[in-house]
């Protein structure tokens, strides 16, 4: 094979190996480990902990250390945003989407104010 | 659609017919505690078959949803970032497809950009979907027909664990009797996906450029959402626990061990809950509802 082709192909075998491959491993590992598990196990209980800490970590990086377009705003104003939205979800009797449209009102109002 | 092939794996002769199931069974409605697995079902459908693919087409129509719009939204704040990051659509299309992970397909976005070689960006890149794997085990024994579902179906539907169906499915699925879970979930994962998919490529050349303030707002979205739903699907006190530790350790161990920082966030972060949560109730601080 020439350089070319070789070159050409290349950022599919990294989307399929270091993409693909890389995540789809963990998924059918977690379907062989669930084995017999039953759905009301203790020892599920106490995966379903580590996984929500996990998807809790995930979210938390997010709000902190975002990549893309976020990195340019203050990270005390994120952090209000995210918690302005969390506060009010809780409030509003647990609606997701009034969560959601409270902290973009923060996040976007506080960009304007700031002048970024 | 994929989702109605796979949806007739069940040759259960207690499948819903349509008109029994408008309401959630009532018997399964109290999560994962309750150890209804082995109670017989007590309904008789015409066909097991086309229960499934009732159910398979419900789980479509509730993939048009707010969580599906906000994935959407993410989506396109990412078919942004590709295009920035010099990713053609091909590439971003089979990104977005064969990974399924925002997060992942950030992390592999980066080090495709910076050109890093395929060792370090597998490496990279598997460290950041360590979280797949509890995710999934907790979900199947969720989503299972003990004894009946086959584990290739289960392999399959695995691939659309990520935290925005994970989180749905944990939520909506121990509501629905067993035999419709598969099948509405890959209804619902299969729609989500396709239609994400499509949505990315055509905002990846549809979108110039998108306004900072626009792609900010994007790219929040996912984690207020995230947090949020989260909260509905934690049904008992451990998960909550898991959830607000979680959100304090994430940082913390991304400052202080980036490589492996979400790996120990799950399991110091879910130690703490768990044990937490057993030390509190054996000291009768609070009752399980």
């Amino acid at each position: 094979m020439s350089a070319d082709v070789i070159a050409d192909f290349w950022p599919y075998v990294m989307i399929v190996v270091a993409g693909w491959l890389a995540t789809d491993i963990w998924r059918w590992l977690g379907v062989l480990a669930a084995g017999r598990m039953r759905e009301d196990s203790e020892l599920l209980v106490f995966v379903r902990a580590i996984a929500t800490a996990l998807v809790a970590g995930v979210i938390s990086k997010l709000i902190l250390f975002p990549s893309g377009a976020l990195e340019a705003t203050p990270m005390g104003l994120r952090i209000a945003a995210a918690a302005t939205g969390f506060v009010a979800f809780l409030i509003l009797r647990q609606q997701v989407i009034l969560g959601v449209i409270a902290a973009e009102f923060v996040l976007i109002g506080g960009w304007l104010l700031i002048g970024a | 659609m994929l989702g109605l092939n796979f949806a007739s794996g069940f040759h259960r002769p207690a499948a819903l017919s349509a008109a029994s199931v408008e309401k959630p069974h009532a018997l399964q409605s109290h999560g994962p505690m309750t150890s209804q697995a082995s109670l017989p079902e007590p309904f008789t459908p015409p066909t097991p078959e086309a229960g499934s693919r009732i159910w398979a087409l419900r789980g479509a129509r509730a993939a048009v949803s707010i969580p599906g719009f906000i994935l959407v939204a993410a989506f396109i704040g990412y078919a942004g970032l590709a295009r920035e990051s010099g990713l053609t659509l091909t590439e971003t299309l089979l990104m977005s497809a064969l990974v399924w992970a925002l997060p992942s397909i950030v992390v592999l976005t980066g080090a495709m950009a910076s050109g890093v070689g395929l060792v370090p960006a597998s490496i990279a890149v598997a460290l950041a979907s360590v979280r797949l794997m509890p995710m999934t085990m907790a979900l199947v024994p969720i989503l299972r027909v003990e004894g009946r579902t086959k584990r290739w179906h289960l392999l399959f539907a695995s691939h659309f664990v990520a935290i925005t169906a994970w989180v749905f499915a944990m939520r909506n699925l121990p509501d629905l009797p067993r035999p419709a879970r598969l099948p509405f979930f890959l209804g619902f994962a299969c729609t989500l996906t396709s239609s994400v998919s499509i949505i990315t490529g055509i905002s990846y050349v549809l979108v110039e450029e998108t306004p900072p303030m626009v792609a900010g707002g994007l790219f929040l979205l996912t984690p207020v959402y995230f947090l949020c739903s989260l909260w509905t699907a934690a049904r008992l006190s451990v998960d909550k626990a898991a959830m607000i530790v979680g959100l304090g350790l994430g940082p913390v161990f991304a400052l202080v061990a980036p490589e492996m920082d979400l790996l120990l966030t799950g399991i110091v972060g879910g130690c703490l809950a768990y044990g937490g949560t057993k030390l509190a109730r054996h000291l009768g601080w609070g009752r399980e509802p």
